[in-house]
């Protein structure tokens, strides 16, 4: 499957085809992801049941603490 | 003349008045504001430098810590000696700031945040910068900010990933809402690195979303949590707005401001007659041992680990990590040294 991540054209594994599945391929699953989904926010509820499909645009935004 | 007067006819920020959207008119507006900078690391220099330039009316900057070589390469406002004589930051910020400009009013204090003196410290306060490296002073910077409703930019960076945004009391989600929960542990810049290119973006942002809350500019506020990672070449911008919930207890219709109360705060205490400080944080979830030995194994200092806990030893200090998410300190009695120490390992 091919996605916008983060502006970048991205293969993934078919098998990453939630949003919960990115977030772990990803190595985020312990960071506070806020997730946009072809221009929409996913709630953090609704991470696992949303699917995502070749050519979706997926913004993940990881917060970090250092500074 | 005063030396306050200078700066009008010195010609000193005319670059920045014929900018049209600040103007003599935004000049003057920014010679009467006050900023406050909580953290004088590598973003709260960067920024306190900027401002401090732009000709802010007052900046008061705080931070606990002092000036390690291991700052140089990217704490702006600091020299070898400051290093060598292990000089406050607050100290050594705010003789370099006067220097770069004595027609302003600044403050450096050398203090450790807690709610109590933060709710002094925003008195008079027209804007709060985050310069922290963690999410629990961050957290109280957001509670105080909504109570006294003063707008606030939080920014962070670590590796070469950055982000901020700008909290608006009453307008836009806050740190909470963003966070719901709030994270534990996670890489910092002691742990995971950082290039000091990742801080000057980071700063950019914020500096100049305060320059147009400054002078008053309201409507070219970017108004979204912004991202990047500067190694990957990855730029990302997103509108958050639906992200802020009416039930959310630091902005929400009933605010509690839970982060201000006694209960959530991080816990320190001495341990009598043991040199040591316990630390317990408020977040409650568990630690990941296993996770936690596998970045410390990657520092400096060795590692022990059993089923319990994992022991760090980094002489002169042993930190040992428990399960429940507290940590002990040994080789302290000094809490703030102590807090140092943790939030440079765990965030």
């Amino acid at each position: 499957m091919e996605l916008i991540l983060n502006g970048k054209k991205t293969e993934l594994p078919d098998s990453v085809n939630t949003i919960t599945l990115l977030i772990n391929y990803c190595k985020l699953k312990k960071k506070v992801v806020i997730v946009e989904l072809n221009g929409s926010i996913i709630e953090k509820n609704d991470h696992e049941g949303t699917s995502i499909e070749d050519g979706d645009q997926i913004e993940l935004v990881h917060f970090v603490g250092g500074g | 003349m005063t030396q306050k007067g200078r700066g009008m006819v010195n010609n000193r920020y005319s670059r920045q008045e014929l900018f049209p959207q600040i103007g003599i008119e935004g000049q003057q507006k920014i010679r009467k504001k006050h900023v406050l900078i909580i953290g004088a690391g590598a973003l709260g220099t960067g920024s306190a430098e900027n401002l401090v330039r732009a000709g802010i009316g007052k900046i008061t900057i705080v931070d606990r810590d002092y000036v390690e070589y291991s700052n140089l390469q990217r704490q702006q406002l600091y020299t070898e000696s400051d290093a060598i004589e292990r000089i406050p930051k607050a100290v050594a910020a705010e003789k370099r700031l006067r220097n770069v400009n004595s027609e302003i009013t600044i403050n450096g204090l050398v203090l450790d945040v807690t709610h109590e003196e933060l709710e002094q410290l925003v008195v008079g306060v027209d804007l709060i910068i985050d310069g922290t490296d963690n999410f629990d002073t961050r957290l109280l910077i957001n509670d105080t900010a909504l109570k006294f409703n003063i707008p606030w930019i939080y920014g962070a960076c670590v590796s070469s990933y950055g982000l901020s945004y700008t909290i608006i009391p009453g307008k836009s989600p806050c740190l909470n809402c963003l966070l719901e929960t709030v994270p534990m542990g996670g890489a910092t810049c002691d742990t995971a690195g950082i290039i000091s290119p990742v801080v000057q973006m980071v700063v950019a942002y914020q500096t100049t979303e305060a320059l147009k809350l400054l002078v008053e500019d309201y409507d070219a506020l970017r108004n979204k949590l912004v991202c990047f990672d500067l190694w990957k070449n990855e730029h990302t911008a997103i509108k958050v707005d639906g992200v802020k919930k009416s039930t959310c207890p630091s902005c929400g219709t009933n605010p509690e401001y839970p982060f201000l109360t006694y209960e959530r705060q991080m816990k320190s205490t001495v341990l009598c007659g043991r040199n040591t400080v316990q630390i317990r944080s408020h977040q409650g979830q568990e630690r990941d041992l296993e996770e936690l030995a596998t970045t410390l194994r990657r520092q400096e200092g060795t590692v022990e680990r059993n089923p319990y806990l994992v022991s760090y030893t980094l002489s002169p200090h042993r930190l040992v990590f428990f399960k429940d998410g507290r940590v002990l300190i040994h080789g302290t009695n000094d809490i703030t040294e102590a807090k140092t120490l943790y939030h440079r390992l765990l965030g």
